[in-house]
Formats: structure tokens, C-alpha cells, sequence
């Protein structure tokens, strides 16, 4: 058994502060969103301008000027505040997020991650994810763990294009909790059920 | 004495006259939220051609400044993320449109950095990735890019508010790119959903000062699209 999407937004939650600032990316991060007790008072950052998301909006309140980065509309939290892009990635790329949870493609044991492109194929760009992975304190890949054809997306070295190099701090896969240590990958937790030769992983890449 | 010019214009048509081939524009706007609808119905209206397009998705799903890519009106484009707009993916891997992708974050800070005069700054983003290769490199406390101006002709941006010196007033997440690159371009043409006299927006409430903004005028018929409408049970 591995975790669905929503258990894994429940561990990533679990290794966030109370109080802290986070970035969440488009595609699997944002429903981290959704998942998150109030009580826990996290404010929510978008790239697009706007820090204090809250969950959907109702038929009444939907605002076409209030959405996320995936451009999909939320609604904002009392203490919120709307600012340009510069300030935005200022928040970024000044050290000022505690976290910063992305979708990718590929991670590898130095902690590189390739999220933007599959040459020849494939090119959504890089938006914010080059700015996120070195301003944020702590960067967190989220990722089902296997391709459509079965192959581990945690592997020894990325074969795609990068989006940053030695960044990310914690993996959280449909398979389990990992740390990227520079030869191998630290298995922090393994989800119910899941077995270490069940990760699709070479064992001397396991810790 | 001479009188004071006004920057107040009657519609797009009028404002956006001296439109040209080749021009680059910047265009604000995050996905489809707050672009500046009428300007951009007006340089497709005019068939001006070999642009180079500067705004973050370059439209999307068809929209936005996507309607100029269908009319083959864009040459070259500078933008951060191509993702939901087919357009560009297509225009771009058939090598019709030439793309400079940026980090969405420098793509910012170099529009900003055009309009506050500075030349140049170093980053962390985007280094040990393909976009550095061939580029001046520094190392700080990791290796850093740097960076240049990222500037242009015209500026089209849309704002809800703005009064007849050009002082805008944006809503909710609509600011984005739009107050930076009104100071990067050296022409910047506003449309606005509500034209009012100077002294309506509060001088407290001012989110970019009128001097950067040229070219004023009433827009119409807004679409405001949503492209992901998610709402709670």
C-alpha cells in the first residue's frame, strides 16, 4: 500500500511549524492547502502576489482577480495581503518562506530536482520553481513515486533538464518520507505496507 | 505658460495609434488575471507584426495575448512559464517563435531593475541548470547568475482604478508584473475598469504613482475569465 495524494499532504503538514510562511506549487502541492488545521496559523504564499490563502471560495465570494499560482481561485485569510511579483520573489529569494513544497520529475541523492522540461517533448517552463528551491529554508519534493512505466522517480543522478542543483532538503513520495544525502537517500519514514525493495530504488542508494 | 498635456485617451483605438511593426511589448498579467484586455483586441485589430512579447505566460488557453500568437502577430517571446498555453508550446517547439524562458522571480526583478535604473544584479536561480550555460557566473555564498534590464517599447497593463494623472489602484492578486513593468517601458498605455478624477484614490492608497503612466483611457466590456473556478461544497 502506498499514500494517496491526500496522505501525503497530511506528512508533508506534519513536518510543518506552527506559524511559518510557506510556498506551495502548482499541480499535487496545492492541496496541502486544503489539508492544514487553521489552528496550526500557517500563512499561505503565492508567487503571483498574495500571502494568507485560505481554502475555495463559495459561488458568492469567487473572485476572478483572487486565484493561486495554478491559477485556480481560493479565498484569503484575515491578516492577508496582496503585493507585485518583485516583492513576491523578494519574500523568495530573500530568505523570508519557511518551506516551499514543489512538484517534480525527477530527484536524485544530491538533493537536484528536475521539474520544467522534457526536451523534445514537453516544455511548461520553470516559473517560479528556480527562485523557490534556493530562497526557500526548506525545500520539499512532492511526487507520486513511480512514472506512468513503473520506473522510481527517486533516482542516482536526474537525467532531465535541472531546476536546481544539490536543493532539496525532504522528499515526501506516494512510497515514503526521504532525505537526498549527497550518495543516498535517508529513509526517514516508509508508508504502511511499503517495503525498501519495493522502492524501485538500488539498495547501495538506500541509506 | 504652457497648459498641461492630458493623458487621457477615449478608448484603445486612439491611445494605442502609433502602433509598429517589431515592437516589444510587455503586457501585464498573471495567467489571464488582470491583463489588459482592450489593448490587446487593439494591436491584434492592427495587424502590427513581429512583436516580441514580454509577459509571464504569454497568454493562456487560447486567451489573452495567445490571440495574438494565433495571428502569427508574435515573433519572439520573454517569458516563465508556457504550461496551459498550447499556443506558445506548439508555436515553440516548431521553432516559429523564438522563447527566452527566465525564472519567473529574475524575469520580475529585471523588469523592476529596468525601471529603477539599475544595471545588472546577480541571483542563485537558475544556476547549475541548462539556462546558465554561456552566462557570466559569480560565486557568493553559492553560485550566483547575473542578470541584465529587461526593457521595452510599450507597456500594456490594466488596472481597476486609476485617475486622469495616471496614480492606479490594482485589486487583490490583479497587481502582479503590472506596476513594474508600467516603469520599465517607454511608453506606457493603462486601461482601466474605472476612469475617476485625481484626489479619488487616496494618495495612501496609490500602488503606482501617475508619473510612470503615459497614456490613460476607460476600458469596456470586460471578461475578467476565470481559468480554474474551485469552489467549496
Amino acid at each position: 500500500m502506498s499514500w494517496s495524494k491526500e496522505e501525503m499532504a497530511d506528512q508533508i503538514v506534519s513536518l510543518l511549524s506552527p506559524g511559518s510562511s510557506i510556498n506551495l506549487g502548482i499541480g499535487m502541492p496545492t492541496l496541502v492547502a486544503e489539508r492544514i488545521p487553521s489552528e496550526l496559523g500557517i500563512f499561505i504564499h503565492s508567487e503571483n502576489g498574495l500571502l494568507g490563502i485560505d481554502g475555495r471560495p463559495t459561488k458568492n465570494t469567487v473572485s476572478a482577480t483572487l486565484i493561486n499560482a495554478g491559477k485556480e481561485t481560493v479565498s484569503v485569510r484575515q491578516g492577508a495581503s496582496f503585493f507585485d511579483s518583485a516583492l513576491s520573489f523578494g519574500m523568495i529569494r530573500g530568505g523570508h518562506l519557511d518551506a516551499c513544497v514543489l512538484g517534480v520529475m525527477e530527484v536524485d541523492v544530491e538533493g537536484s530536482l528536475a521539474n520544467w522540461m522534457i526536451p523534445g517533448k514537453k516544455v511548461t517552463g520553470m516559473g517560479g520553481a528556480m527562485d523557490l528551491v534556493h530562497g526557500s529554508k526548506n525545500t520539499i519534493a512532492m511526487l507520486n513515486h513511480f512514472t506512468k512505466k513503473g520506473q522510481s522517480k527517486l533516482v542516482k543522478k536526474c537525467a532531465l533538464p535541472l531546476t536546481g542543483q544539490k536543493v532539496v532538503d525532504t522528499i515526501v513520495s506516494s512510497c515514503g518520507v526521504f532525505r537526498p544525502r549527497g550518495e543516498k537517500f535517508e529513509i526517514v519514514k516508509l508508508a504502511p505496507g511499503v517495503s525498501k525493495d519495493e522502492l524501485g530504488i538500488e539498495q547501495n542508494l538506500l541509506e | 505658460m504652457k497648459a498641461v498635456k492630458t493623458k487621457v485617451f477615449d478608448d484603445a483605438s486612439s491611445a494605442l495609434h502609433d502602433l509598429k511593426d517589431g515592437m516589444r511589448i510587455m503586457s501585464g498579467g498573471f495567467g489571464l488575471c488582470g491583463i489588459p484586455e482592450n489593448s490587446i483586441e487593439q494591436v491584434l485589430a492592427s495587424g502590427v507584426k513581429d512583436l516580441t512579447a514580454i509577459s509571464n505566460n504569454i497568454g493562456n488557453s487560447g486567451r489573452g495575448l495567445a490571440k495574438l500568437l494565433k495571428t502569427k502577430q508574435i515573433s519572439a517571446a520573454v517569458c516563465s512559464y508556457v504550461g496551459g498555453n498550447p499556443d506558445l508550446e506548439q508555436q515553440m517547439l516548431a521553432g516559429e517563435v523564438e522563447v527566452e524562458l527566465v525564472p519567473q522571480g529574475t524575469f520580475s526583478e529585471r523588469i523592476r531593475a529596468a525601471g529603477m535604473g539599475i544595471r545588472g544584479f546577480y541571483t542563485p536561480a537558475g544556476a547549475g541548470t541548462p539556462i546558465a550555460e554561456g552566462r557570466e557566473t559569480r560565486m557568493f555564498d553559492r553560485e550566483c547568475l547575473f542578470e541584465v534590464p529587461l526593457e521595452a517599447d510599450l507597456a500594456i497593463i490594466k488596472a481597476e482604478k486609476g485617475d486622469r494623472y495616471g496614480n492606479l489602484w490594482f485589486k487583490e492578486a490583479a497587481r502582479n508584473f503590472s506596476p513594474l513593468m508600467a516603469m520599465a517601458a517607454s511608453l506606457t498605455v493603462v486601461e482601466v475598469e474605472q476612469l475617476v478624477e485625481v484626489g479619488e484614490i487616496e494618495a495612501e492608497s496609490v500602488h503606482l504613482p501617475g508619473l510612470f503612466v503615459d497614456r490613460i483611457y476607460q476600458g469596456s466590456n470586460y471578461a475578467n475569465d476565470i481559468e480554474f473556478e474551485l469552489l467549496s461544497e
